[in-house]
């Protein structure tokens, strides 16, 4: 049923592994011509991944593309292009130094005589493909002289300037102000009329009620649904986004919720979030929700003293402590454990017992000197805690595999013996199995006092391992919410922002 | 996988077998003992350059910086000849670290890229020298016997310099093996963000090893006058460039975070060597330059094929997380 819908492009059955993590499974996908069809699911649901198959970044490991019925490949983004799929990137990819006019063609100018590039040709193009979209931008400009919203638009230019059939739109409006959005409906309009498929991508349900012609929901990578806008509300998609039943799998404990640990007031940025103010208890898991970019890694950088807050008070156990730096942070007992654990958690040329000891080095040292028997005491007792399985405490951690470095990172946290661990998605990127495991480990530390706070874009794993949700957008807090109140449709309402429940 | 310093010191063994079969006397106990000490100032400023390469940084201005202080404690050494020499050496290594202070603070808080803070304040260091001197020598009869053979001293049949070289090294090895701040050099320069989030400060432990990197240059400053009795505007002029050569053979990551005392030294052995035999078996000293680039390009490569295979663990981590 894939070829006789009259898709401009369809994927069947497509599937994508890796290392430890499907994300997609067996998914399919169809854009029509003159419509746009939005592709909707949280993060982590896979969209990113098509984004990337259909412009030739990625391969599937299954399934199929079609292209008119015909089956394609794109093993290289050229290859994509030729086959005339463009795609404008959440983060426009430009050249900030070069001209407009030669962002636009890079990699496809025109050329004149002896292969050289024909300015004059480029130059008129690029002036031609500006008007037709209304923007009143000189091609001669340097990127870096443009506005945000005009960057984008030029991002846009160049998606055009080669005969696109099918143009992919990944968050376009995420930087931009209301105008510049009712201008790129407008285009988008005109994209539609000049009979483009266009993929439209975007966590704003008001925006894809406005654009869509179509819709389709994947979830955890899997082809939930497809259909019409005209035929589905927004509760019912929704429903599509997160319905699955939450209480399966999670491991959390009955909560023994003690003493108010950490109090934070009014914490201010001036750009990256404003007046957050909450409590931790003693034994709590407080999840902290948002879609990405709401500002919540920002707060926490700014919580453990990476980034200094404008504005802002830090209680721990009623006591004023100022945290300007991480070293203070470990001081105070709060300890953050990054998303990124990969790049920004573990020392790969360095032995293991020394990633584990490094926040904890004032404890096993004595007059600024190492004492390697404490050291080895302290790397032992907590890489064993995580049954971590290495030949040897004093191998590199770049010998390790990923899911043993994890470990090193946490063991490495855990030595601190902190009272407040904060989790930067936890489980981002590893499989099912280890999930669990990571989970029943949080569960484990909350049990034995410590507060966790869990920041987390995974609806499941905020409804399963929390005992109370902060909601962000846009920097701000948006909702606390606990017991009933908390459902997948709260969550994603409040992240939103789409108003009142239905 | 064999360690970079067990393949360095079986090149430098198989070289003074090779020099041995031409000249049997380059082997001698007492030769090998001047060629050493001859080493000792690369020797001492490839483990300060090393410190600043651990932490993702390199000091350009270390050659500049040497012949700075070794002009000014030649200069005050004629203006008051009784100076005693412990006095001179806290000077010079005073001075010097002081002048690495400066590229240390403008690289943490301005955070210049390190290349071009010293590459302007070599510059800058050299010509102070012609200021202070308007180009004068200062030359052996103007200055003091004990400030001149204080590093000619020999000592259990090594000359002081050489002694000194060796305290250095094992002060190095402990400090670096052992510390905190050692620990701190490596964290930096193996993962910046990392140790940021361990609670150690970057800019701060950059500074440090800039100043450490300065203080043994101002060391070596006084060592360098004292020993060739001459002070001018243009002594060692372009050593830098031997210095960080020196480390990358030694197997110093320029990227930053991998490096050992052993390979430092081995490094600058290997140059000082290859410097000292050539012209004793009769090649020309420009074999000698192809000969250290030459060097300096096989260890790189050995470098990089080391680090290939760590790269990919880190792209598959990369992808898991999209």
């Amino acid at each position: 049923m894939t070829t006789d819908t009259g898709a401009v492009l369809a994927l069947d059955g497509v599937t994508k592994t890796f290392p430890g993590v499907k994300a997609l499974d067996g998914v399919r996908l169809e854009l029509h011509a003159g419509e746009v069809t939005a592709l909707i699911g949280e993060n982590g649901a896979g969209k990113s991944t098509v984004v990337k198959i259909l412009t030739g970044i990625y391969q599937p490991d299954g399934g199929s593309i079609t292209i008119d019925g015909r089956p394609v490949r794109f093993p290289t983004a050229q290859a994509a292009a030729d086959a005339g799929v463009t795609a404008i990137h959440q983060e426009t990819v430009l050249f900030d130094e070069l001209s407009v006019a030669e962002n636009i063609f890079l990699g496809h100018a025109p050329r004149a005589r002896f292969g050289l590039i024909d300015r004059r040709a480029m130059m008129n193009r690029a002036r031609d493909i500006l008007t037709g979209i209304g923007a009143r931008i000189d091609p001669a400009t340097r990127l870096k002289d443009l506005s945000i919203a005009s960057r984008h638009l030029v991002a846009i230019a160049r998606a055009l300037s080669i005969d696109a059939r099918v143009v992919i739109m990944d968050e376009p409006t995420a930087a931009l102000s209301q105008t510049e959005i009712e201008e790129l409906y407008t285009l988008v309009d005109q994209l539609k009329a000049q009979g483009k498929a266009i993929l439209f991508i975007s966590h704003k349900f008001d925006e894809i009620f406005r654009i869509a012609d179509r819709f389709t929901v994947f979830r955890d990578g899997q082809f939930v649904g497809a259909g019409r806008m005209a035929e589905i509300d927004e509760a019912a998609l929704v429903r599509m986004m997160v319905g699955r039943s939450v209480d399966q799998i999670f491991p959390k404990r009955a909560a023994k919720v003690g003493d108010e640990v950490l109090r934070v007031q009014g914490y201010c940025h001036p750009t990256e979030f404003d007046d957050i103010t909450f409590t931790l208890r003693r034994g709590e898991i407080l999840g902290f929700y948002g879609l990405v970019g709401a500002g919540r890694t920002e707060f926490m950088q700014s919580l453990i003293g990476i980034t200094r807050p404008s504005k802002g008070v830090t209680r721990i156990d009623g006591t004023i402590r100022t945290i300007r730096s991480p070293a203070q942070a470990i001081e105070a007992g709060i300890v953050y454990v990054p998303e990124d654990r990969g790049k920004q958690g573990a020392i790969l040329d360095m032995p293991i017992f020394q990633n584990v000891t490094l926040p904890s080095l004032g404890r096993t040292s004595r007059a600024g000197f190492t004492r390697m028997a404490n050291e080895f005491a302290l790397a032992r007792e907590y890489t064993r805690r995580l049954d971590l399985r290495a030949a040897a405490l004093d191998a590199n951690v770049g010998t390790l595999s990923g899911g043993n470095q994890q470990k090193v990172v946490i063991a490495k946290w855990l030595a601190v013996k902190p009272r407040v661990i904060i989790l930067d998605e936890p489980t981002k990127g590893i499989d099912i199995g280890s999930k669990a495991a990571v989970h029943e480990f949080m569960s484990e530390l909350a049990a034995e006092g410590l507060s966790v706070i869990m920041v987390s874009s995974e609806i499941p794993e905020i409804l399963g391992m929390s005992d109370r949700v902060i909601v962000m957008r846009e920097g701000r807090i948006a909702a606390e919410l606990a017991g009933a109140d908390l459902t997948p449709e709260t969550l994603v309402r409040y992240a939103a922002g789409i108003g009142r429940a239905a | 996988m064999i360690s970079r310093e067990s393949i360095l010191s079986a090149a430098i063994i198989a070289l003074l077998a090779l020099i041995a079969t031409r000249f049997a006397g380059f082997v001698a106990p007492g030769n090998l003992a001047a060629v050493f000490t001859d080493t000792a100032p690369l020797i001492i400023l490839a483990l300060g350059q090393m410190v600043v390469i651990l932490t993702r940084c390199i000091d350009l201005s270390v050659a500049a910086n040497l012949a700075l202080t070794g002009m000014v404690c030649a200069m005050l050494n004629t203006a008051m000849p009784g100076l005693p020499v412990a006095l001179t050496l806290a000077l010079a290594i005073g001075m010097g670290a002081g002048l690495g202070a400066i590229n240390g603070l403008l690289v943490w808080k301005l955070a210049i890229p390190s290349i071009v803070v010293t590459l302007g304040t070599m510059t800058i260091f050299r010509g102070s020298i012609f200021l202070l001197s308007g180009g004068e020598w200062v030359n052996a009869f103007e200055m003091s016997a004990s400030f001149t053979g204080f590093p000619r001293t020999v000592i259990l049949g090594l000359p002081v310099l050489g002694w000194i070289a060796i305290v250095i090294i094992a002060g190095l090895a402990l400090m670096l093996s052992r510390s905190t701040q050692g620990r701190a050099f490596f964290a930096v320069g193996g993962n910046p963000h990392a140790a940021v989030y361990a609670g150690i400060d970057v800019g701060r432990t950059q500074f440090l090893a800039f100043t450490l990197s300065g203080a043994l240059a101002g060391l070596t400053g006084y060592l360098w006058v004292a020993r060739y009795a001459v002070a001018y505007t243009d002594i060692a002029g372009g050593f830098e460039l031997d210095v960080v050569a020196a480390c990358v053979i030694g197997g110093i990551s320029i990227a930053g975070g991998i490096g050992s005392v052993g390979g430092a030294v081995l490094g600058a052995l290997f140059l000082g060597v290859i410097k000292n035999a050539l012209p004793v078996v009769g090649i020309s000293p420009f074999w000698q330059m192809a000969i250290s680039g030459a060097a300096i390009i096989v260890a790189v490569a050995a470098n990089s094929r080391a680090g290939r295979s760590k790269g990919r663990i880190i792209l598959k981590q990369a992808e898991v997380r999209q």
